[in-house]
């Protein structure tokens, strides 16, 4: 299977198997006009299989919702042709409006305009908290 | 340090410097008479709560300032749909300080990013409630002589009760502090507490439904189990009298044992308890005016 090397555009690769498409949604990826590629369960080292999106355009991406998703992550920026910057992604300390606070007790639950933040507490377990009620996300609580 | 909406924004040192301020103004009132002269404080009540607000009012009448302030929503612009931020943002063109009291959680950190003055929790739904716990600990201490090595009982509703919540976490920062921890098993101190306040400090904790630990107890806190947290009224009595604090269960508890309680009481210590030398309550409601001066004049920056 060939698919042509990017000149200015973005590679997000070592996506877990199985999670492109999630990233796709969550960038918003197709609202962009580029020439967009997913590959799915491509042949891995490190971990057997992974997937890649490729982007045909150097957009302003949201690092920290990658991180978040699928934090094993890496970012390649390429510019005429040639690799400029590569990122290996973390767990960001904070997420704003990546996750949704569903305790209906929370301050957020009544006034619709406040971000939703979460910040990271333990970062070896991955959890985060609602910054206004400390709730976890459903759905590691 | 410019806001206070939960206990953990204190550090020891910070918390110390507030209980050493809230013993000099005990023992030197006349020194503080007029410390806040022409300062205002906000009382922002959007729930009703006599006890707090009269308590945050009191302190700043003592401490020579003016209070102003509204005790229910619906006598707020909270009731024409006006946000949280935004009514933060007004107060602080009219007042020095603000206390808030509101039914939904992280609603005073909410003010404290918009508002331009210093903001203190004064309870947020079941979340945090910092000037109880401040007060709660100014009662430990000036009881028991220290915050350290208390073998400390709590009992009633453990699950809902957030005084708990928060005194637990603050008296898992100091050493050698053990707890029992007595409720029916429906109201026991919720997993992440136990997990992430109690084990991760490696903090000895017995959770019972008995009394069998009192002779060992250098505190005890009762709770009332809160009609309002219930979403059944079978429930609620059926819990209500389970956990009542009487005369014959102190037969064998300690001479210096602490008694302590949030108030307000229903039927959880009998009266006859009042009168026992032990019964703290009603001094730890005149500590939590103390306790309020000396963080009023630390938020404001008033030696």
């Amino acid at each position: 299977m060939t698919i042509d090397s990017i000149i200015n555009g973005i590679v997000i690769d070592h996506i877990s198997a199985g999670k492109s498409m999630e990233i796709y949604r969550v960038l918003e990826l197709s609202k962009l006009d580029c020439q967009i590629a997913i590959i799915k369960n491509a042949t891995s080292k490190k971990a057997g299989h992974k997937d890649i999106i490729k982007i045909d355009s150097l957009f302003d991406i949201n690092l920290d919702v990658l991180g978040y998703i699928d934090p094993g992550i890496t970012v390649n920026f390429v510019r005429d042709g040639k690799l400029v910057e590569k990122r290996h992604l973390t767990l960001p300390e904070t997420v704003t409006d990546v996750i949704k606070c569903k305790n209906p007790r929370c301050i957020t639950s009544v006034e619709q305009e406040l971000p939703h933040v979460f910040h990271l507490i333990d970062r070896e377990k991955g959890i985060y908290r609602c910054i206004y009620c400390e709730h976890k996300p459903k759905a590691e609580a | 340090m410019k806001d206070l909406i939960s206990i953990t924004d204190l550090s020891i040192e910070e918390l110390q410097e507030l209980i050493d301020k809230a013993e000099d103004i005990i023992q030197n009132p006349n020194n503080y008479w007029d410390k806040c002269k022409r300062k205002k404080l906000a009382t922002l009540f959007f729930e009703p709560s006599t006890r707090t607000r009269l308590s945050f009012e009191a302190a700043m009448l003592e401490l020579g300032g003016n209070v102003i302030g509204f005790s229910e929503a619906s006598s707020s612009s909270a009731s024409k749909g006006e946000s949280v931020a935004d009514t933060a943002q007004t107060i602080s063109c009219y007042a020095d300080i603000i206390a808030m009291r509101h039914p939904k959680e992280g609603a005073p950190l909410v003010a404290a990013k918009a508002a331009s003055i210093p903001v203190i929790n004064a309870g947020d739904g079941g979340h945090n409630h910092p000037t109880q716990t401040l007060t709660d600990m100014l009662t430990i201490y000036l009881e028991k002589g220290r915050l350290n090595n208390l073998k400390i009982g709590f009992c009633g509703d453990l699950k809902f009760g957030r005084t708990v919540h928060s005194l637990i976490a603050a008296m898992s920062r100091y050493e050698g502090n053990s707890f029992v921890l007595i409720s029916p098993e429906e109201l026991r101190v919720p997993g992440y507490i136990k997990k992430d306040v109690l084990e991760a400090n490696g903090l000895p904790y017995k959770e019972t439904e008995n009394w069998d630990d009192m002779p060992e107890l250098d505190i005890l806190y009762m709770t009332r189990v809160q009609r309002e947290r219930f979403f059944n009224e079978a429930d609620y009595l059926r819990l209500r009298d389970v956990f009542i604090l009487t005369m014959d269960k102190l037969a064998n508890a300690k001479e210096d044992l602490c008694i302590m309680h949030p108030l307000p009481r229903v039927n959880e210590i009998e009266r006859a308890v009042d009168n026992d030398r032990r019964a703290c309550y009603f001094k730890q409601v005149r500590n939590g005016k103390y306790i309020r001066m000396a963080l009023i004049l630390k938020l404001l920056g008033i030696e």
